[in-house]
């Protein structure tokens, strides 16, 4: 185990869950279950400031302050390359010289589908300016290698649609993806439960990206933990290497002989 | 002067540096990220860069998301 390296951008680290801050009841919330999730990577949108109001409230900052937790910026909202390029110069700029970021390009409102083209030409501007990009995708292998191939330091296809909970749809797809890319791949978005996490694990996955499936449970912060669990029983399991299946063909897992008499 | 300050009009003071106008808004000392006319300013400067009228600022933080 102590040699299971995970490393992203040259950073080492020892949770593969990267969590979302989103959707939670308030900043108490979020951070009881961050810190329950295990994860050491948190990503956070930018927005605009409210001006004139509060001025005094208290930001996520404070729960989850910079210095304990690696932060992802990311850009979620943003419909065309030039808008996630400019969110990220003003995250970087926010975050004191921040490189690590969460690329993502929406193609429309009603899937959140990626807009691959505008990903792509977003990517080769962050990665020529110097950012560590992650990058959300859709599950296209070609598309991920092309990803790979501009600079990005991990490519993070989805399982299903952003917030939908429905689990991992084409593990099939995934599966090329992981085995055609040498950075690490990491499944962003469709997560459901925690058995969904280990499934992406299983399949060699390095790593999971999740918000919705723990702020929405009905216990989020035990849903946290289950997570933590999950993807480490999926990693094991990845790492351990699983029996083949053998289908229409019992195998016994007790001795077949030394039997009593049978009785006649 | 007139700025828009993410998205909306607002009435300043000529001649104000991109640090006034954080104290006048109270956010001084706030970790916030400023871009004027498309372009960043970085903390370093807010206290040198003199906004003219018609300026476009971007302000923003961090916030939960996923």
């Amino acid at each position: 185990m102590s040699d299971d390296i995970f490393q992203i951008a040259g950073k080492t680290y020892n949770s593969r869950l990267i969590v979302g801050t989103g959707k939670y009841q308030d900043f108490a919330q979020t951070r009881d279950a961050v810190k329950a999730s295990g994860a050491e990577i948190v990503t956070v949108a930018i927005r605009r400031v409210n001006i004139g109001q509060n001025a005094g409230e208290a930001s996520l900052l404070d729960y989850l302050p910079p210095s304990e937790f690696t932060y992802l910026p990311n850009t979620a909202g943003c419909y065309t390359a030039e808008d996630a390029i400019r969110t990220l110069r003003l995250a970087r700029e926010l975050l004191d010289d921040h490189r690590l970021v969460k690329l993502e390009v929406l193609g429309d409102q009603h899937t959140l589908f990626p807009n691959v083209r505008e990903t792509l030409k977003a990517a080769e501007v962050l990665v020529k300016d110097g950012f560590d990009v992650m990058v959300y995708t859709s599950d296209d292998p070609i598309i991920a290698k092309e990803l790979q191939e501009i600079g990005c330091c991990a490519v993070m296809p989805l399982a299903s649609l952003i917030g939908s909970g429905m689990g991992i749809l084409n593990p099939w797809n995934l599966r090329l993806i992981i085995e055609q890319l040498s950075v690490p791949v990491l499944v962003d978005a469709g997560v459901g439960t925690a058995s969904d996490a280990t499934i992406a694990l299983e399949l060699g996955c390095d790593g999971i990206l999740m918000n919705t499936a723990i702020a929405h449970a009905k216990d989020p912060v035990r849903m946290a933990r289950a997570m933590k669990l999950a993807v480490e029983a999926g990693r094991e399991s990845f790492l351990a290497g699983r029996m083949p299946k053998k289908l229409y063909s019992a195998d016994p897992s007790s001795p077949v002989s030394g039997l009593i008499a049978a009785s006649k | 002067m007139k700025l828009s300050l993410n998205g909306e009009h607002r009435e300043f003071p000529d001649s104000i540096t991109v640090a006034d106008m954080l104290g006048i808004l109270e956010l001084t000392g706030k970790r916030v990220a400023i871009e004027r006319n498309g372009e960043i300013v970085p903390r370093s400067q807010h206290a040198d860069t003199r906004l003219a009228d018609g300026d476009v600022l971007e302000m923003v933080v961090a916030v939960g998301g996923g």
